[in-house]
């Protein structure tokens, strides 16, 4: 993105540039200029980052040890925690790596939604990154699938029965998922097969989702237009390497609580018993990150219906840049979007309060109201809002909101002249 | 309509190329897409035979057939009685019991909800026939589907009396 041209310095390295432009591509991704005021909201793009690399990484090695087939799957699950060196923590990093992947993938979503960074000209990257998180809800839920415990064989069971649903053809497909007439050993080989693939077309959709970023650039908290390599900017390292660095550290603090202080806390106990495919559990839920979705499931009071409008939740989210009419794009300017940002958080943390609950009483009344409100905020709200909401006038620069704030002004002259003596030049 | 484009020569052995590239595109992708449906292993195994002598009155017994569970269930006189008088219009998936069970005192069902696959619980339910866990679904005693989101009435798979303590399955 750097307007100048970048030379490598020494004759070898211009030769090796020249046939293979690897060092220009590295200078850009160090001088890529970031907004100077991304707050640590943006520093989960590269805690994803992260989060892919340990779960490719550990899932390598847990393959090495993993098999496949009815019969040992659960054994081997449990061989890899009692018998193989440092296997109880490779698991234990590999399960709750996709607990966190997702946490920070809700947080990345979010932060999306709060500063409209899904906005013109960035709606291609909003694509992508819905495209990875599906493929992340299939790859978890395949992976969910491997251990053989109750609560794989009758996730996998549920989740694919969503299938059977569509009409006319849905029970072909069903049958042709499972490769038998029931969730079986054809069923847990290619889910293995296909778990192993997923992480590597995710990781090919995040350097497009990283390559359709670096055209634009960075949105900022403010959500106005920067203007590339100017005061507004600063280069990517190393900036906001540290920035990241930090934050990711705190992370893996969390991370590692959870993997060495409550490593099955975010799990099902019912996963540690063996899949028995004539004994349902009393109460199947999903993980904890697809339980939205599962309540919506459940909301609907039929088959066809109920699944139609699941995957509806995630697909309007692709919708999303054209439904949302108004051109502000930071929340901060738009005083209405602003307070329903929260109550769609709310909303969704509802959902996922109520997918862990049985569907009846108050808990299926109250899902089918959240679920309403999730569509209207979506297919009504959000095109209306954008064109009756006034909005905060906009700063004409990302200095302005600091610079605004009473004192700033004086704050900063204090700092130059204690640096540069009274004639501080460095300030203006 | 003034100006018609002829076709060339060039056109015409474009259109062939694709049409021919494209049906062995999709031929070479059928058998990969194919191998995933059910195997000749997973099909040998279709029918299941079964004693049914042991199994008391009001009683259910399980047995896994193409690996899912089926319920054979003696009916009590009661159970017959209420499955019987039930109005046909009150039903979501209307049949009749006697086309249900070949033998009223026998009923045979897939045990696997019609809604997503779980596996109902016996003696359960607003209308004491089977209740499924997972999303709230319940059934007859006839298995019909009576309440909740199924679509349909519980499965009967294909069986019959080989003699009277014996039901092939299949």
């Amino acid at each position: 993105m750097s307007e100048i041209k970048y030379i490598p310095k020494s004759k070898l390295a211009q030769w090796f540039d020249k046939r293979l432009p690897l060092l220009t591509l590295s200078h850009h991704l160090m001088e890529y200029p970031t907004p100077k005021n991304l707050n640590y909201w943006w520093t989960f793009g590269g805690i994803l980052t992260f989060c892919l690399i340990t779960q490719i990484v550990t899932g390598l090695v847990l393959a090495m040890h993993y098999v496949a087939h009815v019969d040992h799957a659960f054994e081997s699950i449990e061989h890899i925690m009692r018998d193989v060196n440092y296997g109880w923590l490779i698991r234990y990093v590999h399960a709750n790596g996709a607990s966190m992947f997702f946490l920070a993938v809700y947080i990345h979503i979010f932060r999306s939604l709060f500063y409209g960074s899904y906005k013109e000209p960035r709606e291609v990257i909003w694509i992508i990154g819905l495209l990875i998180y599906i493929l992340m809800m299939a790859t978890a839920f395949m992976g969910y699938v491997l251990p053989w415990g109750q609560m794989s064989f009758w996730g996998a069971t549920v989740i694919t029965n969503l299938f059977s649903a569509i009409p006319f053809i849905g029970e072909s497909i069903t049958t042709w998922l499972w490769g038998g007439y029931s969730v079986d050993n054809p069923t847990l080989n290619r889910f293995y097969s296909l778990h192993y693939l997923l992480p590597f077309l995710i990781f090919g959709l995040v350097v497009l989702h990283i390559w359709a970023l670096h055209i634009p650039g960075n949105n900022n908290p403010v959500g106005i237009d920067v203007k590339k390599n100017s005061n507004e900017t600063m280069p990517f390292h190393p900036y906001m390497v540290m920035k990241d660095l930090f934050a990711l550290l705190l992370f893996i603090t969390l991370f590692l609580w959870f993997v060495f202080f409550a490593p099955n806390a975010l799990g099902h106990p019912d996963n540690y018993i063996e899949a028995n495919p004539l004994v349902t559990p009393a109460h199947i839920v999903p993980e904890w990150y697809l339980l939205p979705f599962y309540a919506i499931l459940r909301a609907i009071p039929s088959k066809l219906g109920g699944v139609i409008f699941m995957f509806a939740a995630i697909f309007i989210l692709m919708l999303l840049p054209w439904l949302d009419t108004s051109k502000v794009r930071s929340a901060i300017f738009r005083p209405i979007y602003k307070k329903l940002f929260w109550l769609l958080v709310f909303v969704v943390i509802l959902l996922g309060y109520l997918g862990a609950k049985p569907p009846e009483g108050i808990y299926l009344i109250l899902s089918r109201l959240a679920t309403a409100y999730y569509f209207i905020h979506f297919l009504l709200i959000l095109p209306l809002l954008g064109r009756y909401e006034k909005t905060d006038p906009l700063p004409r620069s990302i200095s302005d909101p600091v610079l605004d704030k009473p004192g700033m002004i004086n704050k900063f002259k204090k700092v130059a002249v204690t640096y540069e003596g009274e004639n501080a030049s460095s300030f203006k | 309509m003034s100006k018609e484009i002829k076709p060339k020569r060039r056109d015409f052995l474009f259109t062939a190329t694709y049409t021919i590239g494209g049906v062995g595109i999709a031929s070479a992708i059928w058998p990969l897409i194919h191998q995933m449906n059910p195997d000749s292993s997973v099909k040998a195994l279709s029918t299941t035979e079964v004693d049914v002598s042991s199994i008391e009155r009001g009683k259910t017994i399980t047995v896994l057939w193409r690996g899912k569970p089926i319920f054979i269930k003696r009916r009590t006189e009661k159970e017959i009685e209420e499955a019987e008088k039930v109005d046909l219009e009150d039903l979501k998936d209307p049949e009749k019991d006697s086309d249900r069970a070949k033998n009223p005192e026998w009923l045979v069902m897939v045990g696997v909800c019609t809604h997503l696959g779980c596996v109902p619980l016996g003696n359960k339910g607003e209308y004491k026939g089977w209740f499924c866990p997972c999303h709230g679904s319940h059934y007859d005693t006839s298995g019909r589907i009576r309440k909740g989101p199924a679509p349909k009435n519980l499965e009967i798979p294909k069986y019959e009396f080989v003699d009277s303590n014996t039901i092939k399955i299949g």
